[in-house]
């Protein structure tokens, strides 16, 4: 049999279990696994600039392909880096594995140089963790983490990893294991069928249905069962901000997002509802609004794997716990097994509704805001312009603010982990970074990081990054001078205080910045010039583009909730409310 | 209402520590918590007593049950079950109340285990409410130390918490 240093063993056991990238930072307490690195060429490693972008790297490298994110970092700071990265995960529930060396057994509990304690540090934001403390348990281990994060509602699980475990004297046997079982991880691969037939015979007696799917059809890959069932059943479906693309953007179905920023027609028609048929999602408070006063008279069927996303916050009439995909299949399979039929005349009346209400105060029947004119460039016209210049098809990664709002809700994604978005946790800095990873994932493919000139800053290093691994992405800067989500809060809430949300002066050249970086570098500041800007910046296949598109600074992000409230209570506009 | 709740989980490094952080870091309370190996050296059987509505109490078992080294929880309030806890009391016993005492725990049944000129420590065993009016009885006697042990407790009849 072979035998290998735990260093060696660590690395075989990641291309074993099909990683292909790695992104990481090296440090001290790495040192013998970055030297089996170094020695072999399976593995590509992606030497970032901070370890919080590699572990979002990591994290949109999984939300893009669905395969297991892995990220690699060293001890002490090292590890507390990526704590940000791996929450972030963790709220979106995407699978990823993050490594993180750890000093010397014999020195842990001694304040060594670079000590943490990881597995305490992470506890709260993992899904599970490991410390390996033989060589011998490396290559299990991670067979056990990588099976951990991506089954049942998958999430981020680190192992620490002592540096005497990985030393290059110490060979021992490897050997992969072929199949990992844990007495106390069963995850539900089934909906129970009793479940199942109630929820068909209540969703098949609606007169007033929403469909409200979320992330878990992304993430569990049930796009295809969800349309399916919809296109069967005529229902009108709303996504999450982290469903986006589950259920296409332009399908005539589609009434938009739900929620705080959600349409006027999703939040309406979930408010009149008489059945909700919610989705791989959680009823989570920026989609409620008041618990106590949401969707009134509906009754609602939750499909989730997670048991404890059900009822958590909101009841349910009718939970199944299981995967997405599966259970819906189940669904369909019944309905079309008994050609049941939906109640046709209330279905017409109800979509009568729904499309009253989508005339009226709707986004996609008319422009509901002012239209940009030479200077005035409006934000939401930046992301409708990129998504006819990127034809709808890109990925598009986004940061946290306002931006994040109006690409959610003007860039109609038609396909599931197109949109890549830090929605759990709302972790700005995340946008490129995540943007990133989706190129590497797909080196061919459009991707755009829908920013803000604030959260671009959070982890703006990783330009150098991009430079050194040959990843295009183009950075759509909407520059409103300010950070102009936390201010829009100040406008609305706190009579126009702005404390702390503007730069005097202080934000940098982006064009500059670009080139200092060797990438291309366009400012935008007049609405004629931003669809040929754009499209120059597309056609610029192989490089990095920073786009500084200065943006109506007084703009809002309409629909917003009223809170507290129910979910039909709505500011439509600076002086307009429901 | 108070509820008993048993768990059976690996017995790993750590694995005690997630337990506990799940009830800090979702805003849940433990009154009491009482955890050791079993019999087979893998796992620890864990028992905690909690206060909370059905509902929160749905959440702290579903919460538990997706900790992956939990290999499975009961609500041992839902159903007929035995629960026991143990007392050491050290208590000012000297003059006439040292008969007092001495009668006091012959009534709850308890043991005198240790005999100092002016002091006793007494070992009570039974329910936590036995253990709280055991307490009550010593009226005026002046309590020097008290420790519990926590609760435990296992189901009545043939139903067992096994893997």
């Amino acid at each position: 049999m072979e035998l290998l240093s735990g260093g060696d063993i660590l690395i075989r056991a990641l291309t074993d279990v099909k990683v292909k990238h790695l992104w990481g930072y090296p440090g001290g307490a790495a040192l013998h696994i970055y030297d089996a690195i170094f020695r072999q060429d399976n593995l590509n490693h992606i030497l970032m600039r901070h370890e919080q972008a590699a572990v979002h790297a990591a994290d949109a490298y999984a939300r893009a392909t669905g395969e297991v994110g892995a990220a690699l970092v060293t001890s002490g700071p090292g590890a507390t880096n990526a704590i940000t990265g791996i929450a972030t995960a963790y709220m979106d529930s995407i699978p990823m594995v993050v490594i993180s060396a750890q000093v010397p057994q014999e020195k842990i509990g001694e304040d060594a140089f670079q000590e943490i304690d990881m597995i305490g540090v992470s506890r709260p934001t993992v899904k599970h963790s490991y410390m390996v403390k033989r060589p011998e348990d490396i290559a299990e281990t991670i067979a056990k983490a990588f099976y951990i994060a991506s089954t049942g509602r998958p999430g981020p699980v680190v192992v620490d990893v002592p540096k005497d475990v990985t030393d290059p004297n110490n060979k021992v046997a490897y050997k992969f294991p072929e199949k990992v079982k844990l007495r106390s991880y069963q995850p539900t691969t089934r909906g129970h069928s009793g479940q199942i037939k109630r929820a068909v015979n209540l969703l098949i007696s609606a007169k007033r249905p929403v469909i409200y799917s979320g992330g878990g059809v992304v993430q569990g890959n049930a796009s295809e069962q969800l349309r399916a069932l919809a296109h069967r059943l005529n229902y009108p479906v709303t996504n999450t901000l982290m469903g986006l693309g589950a259920f296409p953007g332009t399908d005539r179905q589609f009434v938009g997002m739900l929620g705080m920023h959600g349409t006027f027609e999703a939040n309406t028609a979930m408010h009149h509802a008489d059945v909700i048929l919610a989705v791989g999602a959680r009823f989570d408070d920026r989609v409620t609004n008041a618990t106590e006063r949401f969707c009134p008279s509906a009754k609602i069927i939750h499909i989730d794997v997670d048991p404890s996303s059900i009822a958590k916050t909101v009841r349910a009439d009718i939970p199944i716990v299981g995967p997405c995909d599966v259970v819906l299949s189940d669904m369909l399979d019944q309905i079309q097994q008994a050609d049941l039929q939906i109640d046709e005349p209330a279905i017409g009346e109800w979509w009568q509704q729904i499309e009253e209400w989508r005339n009226r105060h709707g986004l996609y029947t008319a422009s509901r805001y002012e239209p940009s004119e030479g200077e005035n460039i409006k934000p939401q016209d930046v992301i409708k312009t990129l998504h006819k210049v990127t034809k709808g098809e890109a990925f598009v990664a986004s940061d946290v603010g306002q931006h994040q709002m109006f690409a959610a809700q003007y860039y109609l994604f038609d396909k599931p982990r197109q949109w890549i978005n830090s929605g759990g946790l709302g972790t700005m800095g995340f946008g490129l970074p995540a943007a990133m990873g989706a190129q590497m994932a797909y080196p061919d493919a459009n991707v755009a990081c829908v920013t803000g000139e604030g959260s671009i800053q959070m982890c703006i290093q990783e330009l150098a990054a991009c430079t050194q691994h040959q990843l295009p992405v183009k950075i759509i800067i909407l520059n409103n001078q300010a950070l102009g989500m936390v201010k829009q809060w100040q406008d609305m809430q706190y009579g126009s205080r702005y404390s702390h949300v503007l730069y005097e002066d202080s934000l940098p050249d982006f064009v500059k910045l670009a080139e200092a970086y060797g990438h291309v570098g366009m400012k935008v500041t007049h609405y004629d010039q931003l669809e040929s800007s754009m499209e120059e910046c597309f056609a610029m296949k192989n490089r990095v583009v920073i786009m500084d598109i200065s943006v109506d600074q007084h703009e809002h992000v309409y629909p917003m909730h009223v809170a507290p409230g129910s979910m039909r209570d709505m500011w439509l506009s600076k002086t307009e409310r429901t | 209402m108070k509820r008993l709740i048993s768990v059976l989980l690996e017995n790993e490094p750590g694995s005690l520590s997630r337990v506990v952080g799940l009830f800090s870091q979702r805003g849940y309370n433990i009154d009491s918590l009482s955890v050791a190996p079993t019999e087979d050296t893998t796992l620890s059987r864990l028992t905690l007593t909690t206060v909370g509505d059905d509902h929160t109490i749905e959440q702290i078992t579903k919460q538990l049950n997706k900790l992956i080294d939990v290999v499975k929880v009961i609500d041992l309030s839902e159903g007929v079950h035995i629960e026991r806890e143990l007392m050491l009391l050290k208590v000012k016993a000297s003059g006439a109340a040292r008969a007092e005492i001495k009668r006091s725990v012959d009534i709850f049944r308890g043991q005198i285990v240790d005999v100092g000129q002016t002091t006793y420590v007494v070992q009570i065993m039974g329910e936590s409410t036995k253990l709280d009016a055991f307490i009550e009885a010593l009226g005026d006697a002046p309590i020097l130390e008290v420790v519990r042990t926590g609760v435990c407790g296992l189901m009545r009849g043939e139903k067992s918490l096994k893997v």
